[in-house]
C-alpha cells in the first residue's frame, strides 16, 4: 500500500458470471466504509468513472478465453503492483473450462448459427497460466467473509492469509455428520479448499469442489476410496469436473481415472 | 456534435453499471442516423454445449453459474423443464418454497439495480459510491434491501450467489419453519423500505419517451406469475410455454456473441422484464403492491422504458408482501424432494427471472444424461428491443456532443438492467460518424 494517499484499486472481469464481483457489492455493511479508504479507479459494474493505472491492487474475476482477455491480463499485470484473482474462473478456468477437452468449433456450431462470428480461444484458462498472480481467493462464488478478510488485511498493510485446510475440517468444526462415511455419498470435501463453511455437506449432499483443490491435495487416493465404495468411474469423473475441474490436481486425477 | 452532412461513427467501448461486458456503436451518415448496434463482446461460455453428457441431477448446479445475479432463476427454469420431461410435479409446499426463493432473488436483484446501478443516473452521478456522499441514507437503504433479499436466499439456498439446495424434484434440504420465521421482522422492514422506494422513484424526473412495445410475460390466473403460467402479450398473444420456440426465434448477428430473439412470424422485437410484467399482470399484484402501483403516478399500461425503475420498485413491494405470506403459511415439504425414476424425455419451462422471461429446454436419455440444452435468457430477448429504442431516441439528440449522446444512450440501455453475462455474451457503445 502506498505511504501517501489512498490505495488505487481496480476490478476487472473476464469470462465469468459476475458472481464474484457481486460478492464485493454483497458486503452491504462494509462496502461504503471500504470505498472510503481506497480509490476505486476501475470497477465498471459499479461505477462509470474510469481512472487509468498504475494500480496498487487489481482484482480479476473470470477466466482467459479470448485473445482480448489474453492481452488484457498482461496489461493489467504491467499496471498493477499486486494482482489478486477472484474465484474459480480466474483461478482454474472455471466451469467454462469444461470445453477444454472438447472441440470448441463444434461447440460454437452447437449454439450459434454462424460460428464464424464467434471468436474464442481453444481453451478457457486460469489467469496464473499467463501472468504472475500474487494472491488467489477461491470459490464459486468467493466467500464474502474471505474477501473481507483479504481487503482488511490489505488496508492494514498485512499480507493476506486464508485458511489452507479442507472442507473436511469445516465439517468437523460444524459438527456435520460425514456424508461420505455415514451416507456413502461421493464427496470431494477431503481435497477441497475451505471457505464455503461446509455448505453442501450441511445440506446432506457431497461437496463438488467449487472452492478448488486445497494445498497439496491428493485426489487420487480419494478416488480409489470412492471406487472401493462402489462409486462408478463415470460418477467420479463428473464430480471432479465441475467448476474447478481444470485445476491441475483434478486434471491429473481425471487423466489417471480415464486410463484405468 | 454532428454537422449537417457529417458521416462518422461514435463508439462507447464499454457500458458501465450493467452486468457483463458490451458496448455501443452508432453510425451517422450525411447527418442522419444510419445504424446503432449493441456490440456484445463478452466471451461466450458455451453452457448449452458442455451441459451435454452431464447428468440431469447436476443441471441446476451448472445453470446457476450462468449468472451470479440471478442464479436461482436459472435453477428454477432448468429443474422445472426437467421435471416436465420426467412427468413429475412437485407438491404445493415445494412450489411455495421455490416462489419464496425467487422472491428473495427479485428483492436482491431489483435493489441492486434501482439503488446501485440506475439511481445515480437520475442524480447526474457516476456511481452509488458518489451518490452516497450526498445521499448516504438512500444508498444505505438500497444496500439493506439487497441484504434482506440475500438473507432470504441464504436461508433457503445456503448462499445467495449459486445456492446449493435446489434439485430436480425439490430441495436437497428445506429450512425449518423457525428459521424462516426469524426473517419476518427483516421482511417487514423491507416491505416498508420497498414502499419508500416506490415513493422515491416516483418522484424522479423520467425522460419523456414512449415506445411501441409488445410486452411479453408469463401470466397466471391466480397470482403475479413468477414460476409458472402461459406466455401472453398485451397484443393478444397467448401460448403455452411448450410453443415458445415456434413463436420466438433466436437470430445470430455478427456484432454479438449473444443471440437476439424476435417474433418468428414477423421478425419484430418484443419487451420482457419488470415493465412488461407490470403491464401484463397488474391486476394480479397483491394488495399493497397494487395500491403502490395505482398511487405512483404512472398510468398502466406504461410504455416509457424509464418507468422500468418504478416497475422494479413495485415488484420489490410484491416480493416482500408475498414473501411474508409465504413464510407465515410455510409448511416444511415432506419429503423435501420427489423421488423419480430415470427415463428418457424432453421438456421445457419458463420462469420470470428478475430481468424477464427465462426459457430452458432439455432432452435427455433413459440414463438421465443430457443430450441437448437450450437456454434463452431475458437479455437476449431484449437486445433487439434495446436497439429499436436507441433508433427511436437517437435522431432527436444527434445535435448534442458525443459525450452527451453516449450518456443518453447508456442511460436508456440501463433501463433494461441488461445482464450480459446471462446472455452468455456482452454490450460495447461505438458511434460511427464519417
Amino acid at each position: 500500500m502506498p505511504a501517501n494517499g489512498k490505495p488505487r484499486i481496480a476490478v476487472f472481469k473476464l469470462a465469468s458470471c459476475d458472481g464474484c464481483q457481486l460478492q464485493m457489492l454483497n458486503l452491504e455493511d462494509e462496502i461504503l466504509a471500504i470505498a472510503g479508504k481506497v480509490e476505486i479507479c476501475f470497477f465498471p459494474e459499479a461505477r462509470s468513472q474510469v481512472l487509468d493505472g498504475p494500480y496498487d491492487v487489481a482484482f480479476i474475476e473470470g477466466s482467459v478465453s479470448t485473445e482480448h482477455a489474453l492481452d488484457l491480463v498482461r496489461e493489467i499485470r504491467r499496471k498493477s503492483q499486486m494482482l489478486i484473482t477472484l474465484g474459480a474462473c480466474a483461478n482454474t478456468g472455471g466451469i467454462q473450462a469444461l470445453r477444454n477437452l472438447l472441440d470448441v468449433e463444434e461447440f460454437a456450431r452447437a449454439i450459434y448459427a454462424n460460428p464464424a462470428y464467434v471468436h474464442a480461444l481453444a481453451q478457457s484458462t486460469p489467469v496464473a497460466a499467463h501472468v504472475t498472480v500474487d494472491f488467489a481467493i477461491n470459490g464459486c462464488p468467493i466467500s464474502r467473509e474471505q474477501l473481507l478478510d483479504v481487503l482488511t488485511s490489505l488496508l492494514i498493510g498485512r499480507q493476506p492469509q486464508l485458511p489452507a485446510h479442507s472442507v473436511c475440517v469445516e465439517c468437523k468444526r460444524k459438527g456435520v455428520v460425514c456424508v461420505l462415511v455415514a451416507g456413502d455419498t461421493p464427496c470431494l470435501g477431503p481435497v477441497t479448499h475451505a471457505g464455503c463453511g461446509a455448505l453442501c455437506p450441511s445440506f446432506g449432499r457431497g461437496c463438488f469442489a467449487c472452492y478448488g483443490p486445497m494445498e497439496s491435495a491428493h485426489p487420487d487416493s480419494l478416488c480409489q476410496n470412492l471406487v472401493a465404495r462402489g462409486v462408478t468411474r463415470a460418477e467420479i469423473l463428473r464430480l471432479l469436473n465441475t467448476c474447478t475441474g481444470w485445476a491441475e490436481e483434478f486434471r491429473s486425477a481425471t487423466e489417471k481415472l480415464e486410463k484405468v | 456534435m454532428i454537422a449537417a452532412n457529417e458521416t462518422r461513427t461514435i463508439r462507447l467501448e464499454s457500458l458501465t453499471r450493467v452486468e457483463g461486458e458490451g458496448g455501443l456503436r452508432i453510425e451517422v451518415h450525411d447527418g442522419h442516423l444510419r445504424e446503432v448496434k449493441l456490440d456484445v463482446f463478452e466471451a461466450p461460455r458455451f453452457f448449452e454445449a458442455f451441459l451435454r453428457g452431464r447428468s440431469i441431477r447436476e443441471v441446476p448446479d451448472f445453470t446457476a453459474r450462468i449468472c451470479g445475479i440471478c442464479p436461482a432463476a436459472h435453477q428454477m427454469s432448468s429443474v422445472q423443464a426437467i421435471e416436465t420431461a420426467l412427468g413429475i410435479t412437485p407438491g404445493l409446499e415445494i412450489r411455495a418454497l421455490r416462489r419464496l426463493l425467487y422472491c428473495g432473488e427479485w428483492i436482491e436483484s431489483h435493489a441492486l439495480h434501482i439503488y446501485l446501478l440506475q439511481a445515480p443516473d437520475f442524480f447526474g452521478m457516476e456511481s452509488a459510491l458518489t451518490l452516497a456522499r450526498e445521499h448516504a441514507e438512500l444508498v444505505h437503504q438500497g444496500l439493506e434491501l439487497k441484504k434482506v433479499g440475500n438473507e432470504l436466499m441464504t436461508v433457503i439456498g445456503g448462499r445467495s450467489v449459486h445456492p446449493i439446495s435446489v434439485c430436480v424434484g425439490g430441495f436437497w434440504k428445506v429450512p425449518r419453519r423457525d428459521e424462516l420465521l426469524s426473517l419476518l421482522p427483516r421482511l417487514e422492514w423491507a416491505l416498508q423500505a420497498s414502499l419508500d422506494t416506490v415513493r422515491f422513484v416516483s418522484e424522479l424526473a423520467l425522460p419523456d419517451f414512449t415506445a411501441n412495445y409488445e410486452c411479453v410475460a408469463l401470466s397466471h390466473p391466480r397470482e403475479y406469475a413468477i414460476n409458472e403460467g402461459s406466455i401472453v402479450s398485451l397484443q393478444g398473444l397467448g401460448i403455452l410455454v411448450k410453443d415458445f420456440e415456434q413463436v420466438f426465434l433466436e437470430e445470430h448477428v455478427a456484432h454479438s456473441t449473444a443471440l437476439h430473439s424476435v417474433r418468428a412470424d414477423r421478425g419484430t422485437s418484443y419487451l420482457v422484464g419488470p415493465l412488461a410484467r407490470m403491464n401484463v399482470n397488474l391486476t394480479h399484484l397483491p394488495p399493497l403492491a397494487r395500491k403502490a402501483a395505482n398511487e405512483c403516478g404512472i398510468v398502466w399500461p406504461c410504455f416509457n422504458p424509464y418507468a422500468g425503475i418504478i416497475a422494479r420498485a413495485v415488484e420489490m413491494v410484491m416480493a416482500c408482501e408475498e414473501g411474508l405470506q409465504l413464510i407465515e403459511s410455510y409448511r416444511e415439504p415432506d419429503p423435501p424432494c420427489l423421488e423419480y425414476a430415470p427415463r428418457a424425455g424432453e421438456g421445457c419451462a419458463a420462469t420470470e427471472a428478475p430481468r424477464g422471461l427465462l426459457y430452458h429446454r432439455y432432452r435427455f436419455n433413459d440414463q438421465g444424461t443430457v443430450q441437448s440444452a437450450r437456454i434463452v435468457p431475458p437479455t437476449c430477448q431484449n437486445y433487439r428491443q434495446i436497439e429499436d429504442d436507441l433508433r427511436l431516441l437517437l435522431p432527436a439528440i444527434l445535435d448534442r456532443t458525443d459525450a452527451e449522446i453516449v450518456d443518453a444512450c447508456e442511460k436508456l440501455v440501463r433501463n433494461y438492467d441488461p445482464c450480459i453475462s446471462c446472455s452468455t455474451h456482452a454490450v460495447r457503445v461505438h458511434i460511427r460518424r464519417n
